[in-house]
């Protein structure tokens, strides 16, 4: 008897449901572009008209509300955002696929489990509360330890961004060395590879696309962060000489000045046009995630 | 803690887009228990008085509600000209430009009420000998072209700060103390030199300055905290710095202080116009003097 409930209601609930499925996956992309549209919008009147792109991008000076003569120049802000990203990658990326490897190759079943769960917990703590110790923990013991005579500095936030950088890489990472097929692993053991010739020799070759999506995605997290690194690079506009100059990051920018500017301002529509700048970035690094994706898959299949 | 700023601020701009999307009202909202609601946004410096306003306000007429957010001066005056706040605070005077756009979208001319006085303080190490300075060095310390960069050039010998650096501490741009400290120091016609550390509250700049024994940096005088170190300042160079105090700002001999601002839409009327005439009266006065503040010179009367 319920069956024959079931297989009449079929043909209405199923259409149904797949209806509801498209509508969920088209939604993520129209929302997407909508978003991006809506950005664009709002920094458009002033990238068509009167910005001048050359000074945009070449000049440091940085001084939106000035009363002699606005200036637009993010040449400094570019170099916060690129000098902060670069140590964070430098820092996290060895960290995330070690910790990735171990985690796959190495380590017992039972502290695989812990480990997982204490790295991810890691990505789970909120942006403020790793800007808060960045700002008071970190900050006087950069002081003591560098000498240097401010500690919320590039090396805070680099360092600050790897933590926060860290669980990505190792999830990600640990995927693609899980997908190489077991296959390969016994091979080498059977041929007398050690454990460690067995990562080195084939593992990373054959998980290469995956790993560097890892670390792209890390990249992708670091240029896009902006509470923690609002709080812990000093917000400063200065090109950087030194790790331990302050900094001042794209995204701090746009989160500090962003109340302040009237709506329709050239002010306002400046942080819009590095808002679209940020997500040109962040889809150039995802595209670039993808495409190392692909060819994991496409060698696998090949 | 004002971390919490950037939060509000986008809470705001999201506000903005709403305000913009469908028409907003100016005057008081009522709550879901029909009270009445007063939105009063802006200085970063008021928002500690704004706060003991509105809970000193609560026991003298329990049935309105005041909403206080901070952000500085610059987003409550983008509040008041987008329409979505009853009363912008401000530590600056709303320029020109400003008061064209809000009485623009408000259909009046906003109302100014000098609330009362802030001296603005700057603040050093505890650590950092020097024992005072003037407007001219914070020139050269802070404008553009400044020839002050380190302590010793100051004639400071500041053994605490190994680098002998000068850190400058500033604050964002949305701060009317920014601002003020921008016209007071540099005038109209100097750009403040780039590179500054900003930071986005008044509390923010007194434990940074607190924490880093080469910086200098300014804040209003009610924040004063343990580690840091109130400088007597002077106009000109060798003349004796004047401490900020309450007396000092009061009779205009401490150099740089301002006057704290209250703007409503037009002249206000009903519950805004109460509240505005009770932050005013005696008892709203000595609020602002436990805080920290001076009272207005008009007030009180």
């Amino acid at each position: 008897m319920r069956h024959a409930v079931v297989s009449r209601l079929t043909p209405l609930v199923e259409p149904l449901v797949e209806g509801l499925i498209r509508l969920c996956g088209w939604s993520a992309i129209f929302f997407v572009f909508a978003i991006f549209f809506f950005v664009f919008r709002e920094g458009a009147p002033l990238l068509v008209g009167t910005l001048d792109l050359g000074e945009f991008f070449t000049s440091v000076n940085w001084r939106p509300d000035s009363r002699i003569q606005a200036q637009y120049g993010i040449l400094a802000l570019l170099a916060g955002t690129a000098s902060v990203t670069a140590l964070a990658m430098i820092l996290s990326v060895p960290a995330g696929l070690g910790a990735a490897i171990f985690v796959s190759e190495f380590c017992a079943p039972r502290v695989r489990e812990t480990l997982k769960i204490v790295i991810e917990l890691l990505a789970a703590i909120p942006s403020v509360v790793w800007g808060f110790i960045g700002y008071m923990v970190l900050n006087p013991l950069l002081i003591s330890a560098t000498g240097a005579p401010i500690g919320i500095n590039i090396l805070n936030g680099g360092i600050i961004l790897a933590l926060m950088s860290v669980p990505i890489i190792m999830s990600v990472g640990e995927d693609a060395l899980k997908a190489v097929p077991d296959t390969y692993r016994e091979a080498a053991l059977a041929l007398g590879a050690s454990r460690w010739q067995l990562v080195y020799r084939v593992l990373l070759p054959a998980a290469k696309n995956g790993l560097l999506a890892a670390a792209l995605l890390g990249i992708g997290r670091s240029v896009g962060e902006t509470m923690a690194v609002l709080m812990a690079t000093g917000h400063s506009v200065q090109i950087p000489h030194s790790l331990l100059d302050p900094v001042r990051t794209l995204t701090a920018t746009i989160a500090a000045e962003l109340g302040e500017t009237v709506e329709g301002g050239d002010h306002y529509r400046v942080l819009f046009v590095i808002g679209t700048l940020l997500m040109l970035m962040a889809f150039a690094v995802n595209l670039a995630a993808d495409l190392a994706v692909k060819g994991v898959r496409g060698k696998q299949n090949g | 803690m004002s971390w919490v700023r950037p939060v509000l601020v986008v809470g705001i701009a999201v506000g903005t887009l709403a305000s913009a999307a469908c028409s907003s009202s100016s005057s008081p909202t009522s709550d879901s228990a029909g009270g009445v609601v007063i939105r009063l946004t802006g200085s970063d410096t008021m928002v500690n008085l704004n706060q003991a306003w509105a809970e000193n306000y609560k026991k003298v007429k329990p049935e309105v509600s005041v909403q206080i957010a901070g952000g500085g001066s610059g987003v409550g005056i983008a509040g008041l000209i987008d329409g979505i706040l009853d009363i912008a605070a401000s530590s600056r005077e709303m320029e020109a430009e400003e008061i064209a756009r809000a009485t623009k979208t408000a259909g009046a001319e906003p109302k100014e009420f000098v609330v009362g006085l802030d001296a603005l303080a700057v603040y050093v190490h505890e650590g950092n000998p020097v024992q005072s300075i003037s407007l001219e060095e914070l020139a050269e310390i802070y404008g553009e072209g400044g020839q002050l960069v380190k302590w010793s050039q100051a004639g400071v010998k500041n053994t605490a700060c190994t680098g002998d650096e000068i850190i400058r501490v500033s604050r964002q741009n949305n701060s009317g103390t920014y601002v003020y400290f921008r016209e007071a120091v540099l005038g109209t016609t100097r750009e403040l030199r780039l590179g500054s550390i900003d930071q986005s509250g008044s509390k923010d700049v007194v434990a940074l300055v607190s924490r880093t024994p080469c910086a200098i940096g300014y804040s209003g005088m009610a924040y004063a905290a343990p580690g840091v170190r109130a400088l007597p300042i002077s106009k000109k160079k060798g003349e004796p710095g004047v401490a900020p105090m309450l007396q000092s700002a009061l009779d205009g001999t401490y150099p740089i202080s301002r006057p704290l601002y209250l703007y409503s839409h037009g002249t206000p009327t009903g519950p805004v116009k109460e509240f505005i005439d009770w932050t005013l009266s005696a008892a709203g006065q000595q609020i602002l003097q436990d805080v920290g503040y001076v009272p207005a010179p008009a007030a009180g009367q």
